[in-house]
Formats: C-alpha cells, sequence, structure tokens
C-alpha cells in the first residue's frame, strides 16, 4: 500500500504526458472525445493534487517523506522529485485552473486550431513537473516542456496579432532560457551540485573567493524567472501576449508567471535564507524595487488600458510586482499573506480572462482586438459546432460575475482579495517585539501606499468599462452564453468565495507553508536522508 | 586554451545579443542560434577544461578521479543542445508564418517608415 502510495507523486507528470501523447493521433473531427480524455486526465490529477495536499498538510503520512527518488538513487546523485505544502498548493491551483480553461475551450475555442487538447496536457505535465523537481536542471527540462507547450497554446487560432505576438514571446523566452542555463551553470562549476538541497547545504560552508560567482550565478538565474514572472522592465511582452491569446489559454497562462515567482520564492528561501551565511538575503533590495516599480507600471496600464484583454493583462503584472516586493520585503508574517494572494489573485484573473470574451462576445465586431483577430480567421460561423444550451438572463449573471471580478481584483472586502491584501499589511505592521512606528522603514510604506493606491486604480478602471459595457452599451445585443462557457467563470469565482469563508483553515495553512520555508535547512535536510527505497 | 574558449564564446555572445536586438527576424534567430552555442560551450567549460581525460570510467579502471573529467556538464549540454535546436525550429515556423501573414520580415510585422 506505502509503495503504491509512494508512485502517487510522479503521477502529476506522468498521466498527462501520456494522455498529451496518446492524444495527438486522434483524428481533429473527434474533438469532443479528445477533450473528454483531456479533462478527464485533468480531473485524475486535479484529484492526485488534493490527496496529495491533505498527505502535505500533515507532513507525517507522506510517504517516503514526500522525496520520490527516481531511479532509486539518493538525493545528491540521482534527480529527485519533492512534495511539500508549497507545491502541493500550486499543483492544486494548477489542476484548478486548467479544469476551468479546459471545460470552456469545448465549447467552442478548441476548434480554432490542431492538437489543442494534447497541448494543454504537456503544459500541465511541465507545469506540474517544475513544482515538483527537487534539481535545478530538471527545472530546466520542465520549464521549456511547459514553454513549448505555452508557445503551441499562444499561436491556437492563427492569425496576425496572435503570430505577432507569439513572436515577441517565444524570443524573449528564448534569449530568457540561455541567461537560465548560463546561471545554472555558473552554479554547478563552482559548487559541483544541482540538487537544491544540497546547494542549500554547500552554500551555507562556501568558500569567499567563491561566493561571488554563485551570487553572480543565481543573479542571471533570477533574470530568467523575473521575466517570466513579469517585473518591471522585462515585462513589456506580457499584456499583448496575454491579450492576443484565445481565452482559455490566457486563463490557464494566469499560472505561468506564478511559476516564475514559484521559483523565486523557493530558491531565495532556501539558498540564501537565514542560514546562508554572508548571501543570505541576496538581491532582495532588487525584489522589493522591481516589485514596486511593476505595482506602479501595472497600475498606471490597468488604468490606460481601453480593451477588457489588456486591463486583464495589466492586472497580471500588478499581481506579480506585490508578491515580488512582498517576498524581498522578507518579514516572516508577510509571507503567509503573500501565498494567501498569489492564490486568490491567480483564481481571480483567470476567471476575468474567461469572462471577458463573454461580455465582448455581444459587442460590435472590429470593436477592439480580440474581435478583429476572430474576423480575420472567422471560422466561427459554424453555430452547430457550438454545443450546451444558452443561459437565461445572460446579462445580470455577466454582470455579477464582472461585478465580482472588479470586487476581487480592487481588494474590497468582504471577498478574498481584500481577506489577503489584509493579510500581507498585517504580516507587515505585526513585527514581534517591536514598536511599529519606528521599526518601519519609508519603503514598508512605498510598498503600503502602492498596495493600496492598485487596488485603486483596479476600481477605477473596472468601473469605468463595467458602466461602458453593461449600462451605456450601445448595441444592446445580447450575447449568446452557454452553459458549459459560463460554469467554469462561476467555479473560480465560487473558489474566492470559499477561499474568503474560509480563510481562518487556508491562513493556517499558508502559515505553515511560510514556516516550512523560512526554515530551509529543515527541507534540505529531509531530501539529503530520505533513505533508497528498499533500505528503509 | 581557457583563453581562446573563453574569447570564442564571448565574440559568440556578442555576435548573438547584436543579431538578436535587429529588426528582420531572420537576423534574431541567427543571433538566437549563436546565444545558445556560446551558452553551450559555457557549460562545457564549467566542467573545467582537461584534455585526454574521459568522462566515462574506464573498464576496470575504478578510483583516481584524476584521471576523469566531470561528466555532468557533458550531459548538460547535450539536453540543453536538443532542448535549444528544438525552439529553434520552432521559432523558424512561427517566423515564416509572421512572413505569410504580414508580407515583411521585420519583427513588428510592418516596417518602419524612413521619411
Amino acid at each position: 500500500m506505502t509503495d503504491w502510495l509512494q508512485h502517487l507523486l510522479i503521477l502529476p507528470i506522468l498521466l498527462p504526458l501520456a494522455v498529451g501523447a496518446a492524444l495527438i493521433p486522434v483524428d481533429e473531427r473527434n474533438r469532443m472525445l479528445k477533450g473528454l480524455f483531456g479533462f478527464a486526465s485533468t480531473l485524475a490529477v486535479f484529484v492526485i493534487a488534493v490527496i496529495l495536499m491533505r498527505m502535505a498538510a500533515n507532513t507525517g503520512s507522506l510517504p517516503a517523506r514526500g522525496i520520490y527518488q527516481l531511479g532509486n538513487w539518493p538525493a545528491p546523485f540521482g534527480i529527485v522529485l519533492v512534495l511539500d505544502r508549497l507545491s502541493a498548493l500550486m499543483l492544486c491551483l494548477t489542476a484548478g485552473l486548467a479544469l476551468a480553461a479546459q471545460a470552456y475551450s469545448m465549447a467552442r475555442w478548441h476548434t480554432a486550431g490542431h492538437h489543442f487538447h494534447s497541448l494543454f496536457q504537456f503544459l500541465i505535465a511541465g507545469l506540474n513537473g517544475a513544482f515538483l523537481t527537487g534539481d535545478l536542471f530538471n527545472l530546466f527540462v520542465f520549464f521549456e516542456m511547459m514553454l513549448a507547450a505555452s508557445y503551441g497554446l499562444l499561436l491556437h487560432g492563427s492569425g496576425p496579432v496572435r503570430v505577432k505576438a507569439g513572436l515577441h514571446y517565444i524570443a524573449i523566452n528564448l534569449a530568457a532560457s540561455s541567461l537560465f542555463l548560463i546561471g545554472v551553470s555558473l552554479i554547478y562549476g563552482v559548487t559541483g551540485t544541482l540538487n537544491m538541497a544540497d546547494l542549500a547545504a554547500k552554500l551555507a560552508t562556501l568558500a569567499p573567493e567563491n561566493r561571488q560567482l554563485v551570487e553572480t550565478g543565481a543573479a542571471i538565474l533570477g533574470i530568467a524567472f523575473l521575466v517570466k514572472a513579469g517585473m518591471w522592465p522585462l515585462s513589456f511582452w506580457l499584456p499583448p501576449a496575454y491579450a492576443a491569446a484565445t481565452p482559455p489559454v490566457a486563463a490557464v497562462f494566469a499560472i505561468l508567471t506564478k511559476v516564475g515567482i514559484y521559483v523565486i520564492i523557493r530558491l531565495h528561501f532556501l539558498i540564501f535564507g537565514a542560514a546562508a551565511g554572508a548571501s543570505a538575503g541576496f538581491g532582495q533590495g532588487w525584489l522589493v524595487a522591481g516589485g514596486m516599480l511593476t505595482i506602479a507600471f501595472g497600475a498606471i496600464g490597468v488604468l490606460a488600458s481601453q480593451a477588457m484583454g489588456r486591463l486583464a493583462g495589466y492586472s497580471v503584472l500588478v499581481s506579480s510586482g506585490t508578491l515580488l516586493s512582498a517576498i524581498g520585503l522578507g518579514h516572516g508574517g508577510m509571507l503567509a499573506g503573500a501565498l494567501f494572494y498569489l492564490v486568490s489573485s491567480t483564481l481571480t484573473i483567470s476567471a476575468f480572462f474567461l469572462l471577458i470574451e463573454l461580455v465582448e462576445r455581444g459587442r460590435d465586431a472590429g470593436a477592439d482586438v480580440l474581435a478583429v483577430t476572430m474576423e480575420a480567421y472567422g471560422d466561427f460561423d459554424e453555430e452547430e459546432e457550438e454545443v450546451g444550451v444558452a443561459i437565461p438572463g445572460t446579462m445580470a449573471v455577466l454582470g455579477l460575475c464582472f461585478c465580482l471580478c472588479a470586487v476581487l481584483l480592487s481588494g474590497l472586502p468582504p471577498l478574498s482579495g481584500f481577506v489577503a491584501k489584509f493579510a500581507i499589511l498585517r504580516g507587515l505592521f505585526d513585527m514581534p517585539g517591536t514598536d511599529m512606528a519606528t521599526a518601519m522603514s519609508a519603503t514598508d510604506w512605498t510598498y503600503v501606499v502602492l498596495l493600496i493606491l492598485s487596488g485603486l486604480a483596479a476600481m477605477i478602471a473596472m468601473n469605468r468599462i463595467g458602466i461602458r459595457t453593461f449600462w451605456a452599451s450601445i448595441e444592446g445585443t445580447v450575447p449568446r452564453v452557454f452553459v458549459i462557457e459560463i460554469t467554469p467563470v462561476v467555479v473560480l469565482l465560487a473558489a474566492c468565495i470559499f477561499l474568503s469563508l474560509q480563510a481562518g483553515p487556508a491562513m493556517r495553512y499558508m502559515q505553515a507553508t511560510a514556516d516550512d520555508l523560512l526554515n530551509p535547512l529543515f527541507q534540505s535536510e529531509r531530501v539529503l536522508s530520505a533513505p533508497r527505497t528498499g533500505e528503509q | 586554451m581557457e583563453l581562446i574558449l573563453s574569447a570564442g564564446i564571448g565574440a559568440l555572445t556578442a555576435s548573438g545579443v547584436y543579431l538578436l536586438l535587429r529588426p528582420r527576424t531572420y537576423q534574431v534567430i541567427i543571433g538566437l542560434s549563436l546565444l545558445s552555442y556560446a551558452v553551450n560551450l559555457f557549460i562545457f567549460g564549467m566542467g573545467r577544461l582537461r584534455v585526454n581525460a574521459p568522462p566515462v570510467l574506464d573498464p576496470g579502471g575504478v578510483g583516481d578521479l584524476a584521471r576523469y573529467t566531470d561528466p555532468v556538464p557533458q550531459a548538460l549540454v547535450l539536453t540543453a543542445i536538443v532542448i535549444g535546436f528544438a525552439m529553434t525550429a520552432l521559432f523558424l515556423v512561427v517566423l515564416l508564418a509572421s512572413r505569410g501573414f504580414t508580407g515583411t520580415d521585420h519583427v513588428d510585422g510592418r516596417e518602419q517608415r524612413h521619411d
């Protein structure tokens, strides 16, 4: 029984990979069948992720301590998969978003090109691999797998706007991958290890003359992830690419920026945590400054956006910036809030990306970029391709979902956007053993102001667009929306509401995750001392 | 030997970055290729440069690490080459699609006007 449970850890990677490969030879005319298989696979991954998360929440019940040794080689020599609270959380979030996006795509978007469902499965496999791996080079491989699938998905539906955005997206990411490799090999050249846990242990006892080389390597590596996370000024590619992508793809891309954030959280606390000696806290200042500039840039972009797709793209940047500077400010209490914010904002932005197309469908074709591209390859006249029943009271349902998105994005009470920002700020204000007024630096105050102003910017922009779309709409055409399209949006928003209602248990989980992260040597030891199977 | 390798990596990187910043898609793809060659050589160099030292053990010749070179960077470079090659091929397809849609090889899909 334990043996079987142990292999559960690799299933989130293997299952989508196998299903995705098996779906390639199936004829494109059987799209619904392919879609159903893909959906079933994602559902299975979601169930596994939930089981893993429950096990991770109670570390004692993890089989073989949550370490999976590929080929049964012990940690510093073989490649390991590591499950902890953070990776289990990310697995769950990915699978949840993927389920919603996939259900949505089956209404009509998957007809816009070939191999949508295979690419989608590969993307999930790559994402899950990146979250589970405990090895830097393996991280590169899964990263590339995820990126390769994301190139295909971004181009899904084709058309000049998507190809142009895709061209820029691919060029930027290929350059970032080169930086990734330079960083990884520099770190390997100095420390002689690629295993993250081993790296953390080695770095504490590093010779002073080598320290600068490792820090250079880590900085170059960091730039690769910051490109992915969309830190200003590495983020100009992001809003056009996300706005050009088809809605289900954009919805799942909301988690791609969070992969960058995840790796930065992971490496920052593991390698440059309190135990890293002279390197402790390396790069924090850059994260804080970059994160704040990203919030400012994102908020200005949100205010300036005319089309909803771009607004959502800039909201992704605001979310990234908030997280990056929260990581960089480095107060222990803030981290739990930041993780809560990560989950809440990803769900919200994903739901918003799905909602946008439903709302804009009713508007005059050619009114914005999205409609223009739909015209360009125009195979959407085939009504019989659409499945499901249209919902009654369309505008009321869409309007309600839009309101919820606005409340969540701007962080107003009572929903989880507010809880998340409140938790971040409380962590910032509430430093144990010090007087609040003296302990807060000017940087901390700037962050507080920016966080609140970015919420205000989101609220103004959402109000303006909401009034224009729902109240002052001149066309008066009501879009046809199907149950299968609105359900994923409702489910994602319901997840946010559930998160707000269950904020207590959720925050306890996040706090435990943050405590794990702040104590990296425990984690490191757990990986390095894991016994081989059969030697227990 | 170290000097030649580092000068080579430097020249490749410099040309790669220059081409990457050029406005034609073909220049960008050649730039990315040069950059990936430079990166591959760099990874290789991180295993230290050794002459006449194999990365795999001789049959029966166990022990004495001084006679062998580090096999890990060689394995890494192999993976990096494969992935880099696949990505370049994919980029080439997108480049052609962009050329087909816009009728120009400018990265922005339209010519800049020089009035």
